[in-house]
């Protein structure tokens, strides 16, 4: 528990950070402050730097210009595992699971991996240690455990969605970054999945989160983050950006 | 019938030798993204460290014990060669995958240079009980003891490796690692030292089949230039069975080593054409390339 008397650093800072390959500028001079426990949308369109942006917070890209820091520390030394063990967990756009491990094996990797788990590589698994048992609480939590036994990869697409979540809250990530955690879902898993990002946020947690379905991000976003070209186009509450004039350009004529 | 049974038979044996070459090189690669062409350099090192072991043992008729110690000799030194290989040459370049096939190649070539300038060709001979040389009745058929070695060892190596990958903790890691690197990272695992642990397993599974190939198939000969023989049909194998596939590298190795076997003697007692053996394997590896391009368990991509 973290005391609500002492003022709290962000959870998530970004500060002047840029991007470039070659000479192809990715990103430049994006500015971003997500308070602990909130949620931040970041929308723009194909190509904006949408999955830089997270590949550059969770250290698997270092950014040519600009720090990032996960709650008041600069991170931008440290690289995706050093990052992890922060606290700073994330989902990737493809896949963010293990098809070929059994379904509790997925959770309890993440409950292990935050935790150190035992350092003797012939260590196994018992069913009552404590990661087995945080692995089902996760699963518990998004209604998988009646499927703890199967492999990952014969869920159905919001399955594994939800699979997803409950391996980042078995990891026990406080800052979480969601690349597209819709895509490829059927509209009538939309919702219990937006309900259950919801519940990570209401829980404390800080979520940073990429998604095309706009209703989604206006649902769980306290703030929106548009991309374009790489660039902040702007950064508000819901209503501010979507009456933004330079934000309805950008999309020109996509129904925000 | 009693022919090829026989035939099947070395051809289990010769499986097994595959086997234990191209699983460690499958693991490397599919958790690595690194063709390790120094794997040749560890199955030729780990023969001649137990050759090295056996001439340090007081002269005697060669035991099933001189033998033990040799296959101890043989795991441990493919084992500290690759974990030197890993430490110093390959860690360094973590990032450039193209350096780190170039060193791979660099210091197999290094390696078997040395050997060959230390040791010659073919000049020396790997004790083994004479029990090696004699052939056991199993119902009519007469079959090599040899064979049964090297199958038991890569039965047992293939049981092990399956509950180590499928049941302890850095199993599952090495799998997850293997599947999905970058999420594995994303989860606070330092996949650094899977990466150690499985050129550490690969390199003591290919010293242990170093030494097999030279007990059971060279007629006891040590070449420097084994490993490099081997490698080849390792690659094959790995190719076939789909990379990062334990399962997919045993049944492609019996597959290849099966049909090597009986394409060399009815092919070769037909056409009278002696490398019809590996002229077949390469024709497989393309009928598959062609067919299933991602091998027989590999995963798609």
């Amino acid at each position: 528990m973290t005391s609500r008397a002492e003022p709290q650093a962000p959870a998530l800072t970004a500060r002047g950070l840029g991007f470039r390959v070659g000479g192809a500028q990715i990103l430049s001079d994006v500015d971003l402050e997500v308070p602990a426990g909130h949620c931040l949308g970041v929308i723009g369109p194909n190509g904006a730097g949408k999955s830089t942006l997270l590949n550059l917070l969770s250290g698997i890209l270092r950014p040519s210009a600009g720090t990032v820091e996960v709650a008041g520390r600069d991170v931008t030394a440290l690289d995706a595992v050093a990052r992890a063990r922060l606290g700073l967990g994330r989902t990737f756009q493809t896949s963010s699971l293990f098809a070929t491990l059994s379904v509790l094996e997925n959770a309890r990797l993440a409950a292990e991996a935050r935790r150190g788990g035992s350092r003797r590589f012939w260590h196994r698994p018992r069913s009552t240690d404590e990661a087995t048992r945080v692995a089902h609480d996760a699963l518990g939590a998004v209604g998988l455990e009646p499927l703890a036994w199967r492999p990952a990869g014969a869920l159905s697409h919001g399955d594994k969605r939800k699979l997803e979540l409950a391996i980042l809250i078995a990891s026990d990530a406080r800052t979480l970054l969601l690349d597209e955690p819709m895509a490829g879902v059927n509209t009538e898993d939309v919702e219990p999945l937006t309900a259950l990002i919801a519940g990570l946020v209401r829980e404390g947690r800080t979520v940073v989160l990429i998604e095309h379905h706009m209703s989604v991000v206006v649902g769980l976003a306290e703030s929106i983050a548009v991309l374009d070209s790489g660039r902040l186009l702007a950064h508000g509450t819901p209503e501010e950006v979507i009456a933004n004039d330079e934000v309805q350009r950008a999309y020109l004529g996509q129904p925000l | 019938m009693t022919t090829f049974l026989s035939l099947t038979f070395a051809g289990l044996a010769l499986g097994a030798v595959y086997f234990l070459a191209a699983s460690g090189l499958s693991l490397i690669y599919g958790l690595m993204d690194i063709l390790n062409f120094a794997h040749g350099m560890f199955m030729t090192l780990g023969a001649y460290a137990g050759w090295d072991l056996a001439t340090h043992l007081p002269a005697s008729t060669p035991s099933a014990l001189t033998f033990a110690l040799e296959v101890v000799a043989a795991v441990a030194g493919g084992a500290v060669a690759a974990l030197l290989t890993e430490v110093v040459f390959i860690r360094p370049l973590y990032g450039k995958p193209l350096s780190q096939v170039l060193v791979t190649i660099g210091l197999d070539l290094a390696v078997v240079a040395l050997l060959l300038g230390g040791f010659g060709a073919n000049s020396l001979s790997l004790p083994v009980p004479l029990w090696f040389l004699e052939a056991s009745h199993v119902g009519a058929v007469l079959l090599p003891n040899a064979d049964f070695v090297a199958l038991v060892a890569g039965v047992l190596v293939l049981v092990v490796l399956e509950w180590f990958l499928r049941r302890t903790r850095f199993g599952i890691v090495i799998r997850a690692g293997v599947e999905n690197r970058e999420m594995v990272s994303a989860l606070g695992v330092d996949v650094g030292r899977a990466f150690t642990l499985v050129f550490v397993i690969g390199g003591a599974m290919a010293g242990l089949a170093g030494l097999l190939y030279t007990a059971v198939f060279t007629g006891d000969l040590l070449s420097p230039l084994q490993g490099d023989g081997l490698l080849i049909f390792a690659f094959i194998v790995v190719v076939i069975g789909g990379l990062g596939s334990i399962r997919g590298s045993a049944v492609a190795a019996v597959v290849v080593g099966l049909l090597q076997d009986y394409a060399n003697y009815y092919g070769g007692q037909h056409a009278g054409f002696s490398e019809i053996g590996n002229l077949s394997t390469v024709l497989l590896l393309a009928l598959v390339l062609e067919v299933r391009p991602r091998g027989l368990f590999g995963r798609a991509t």
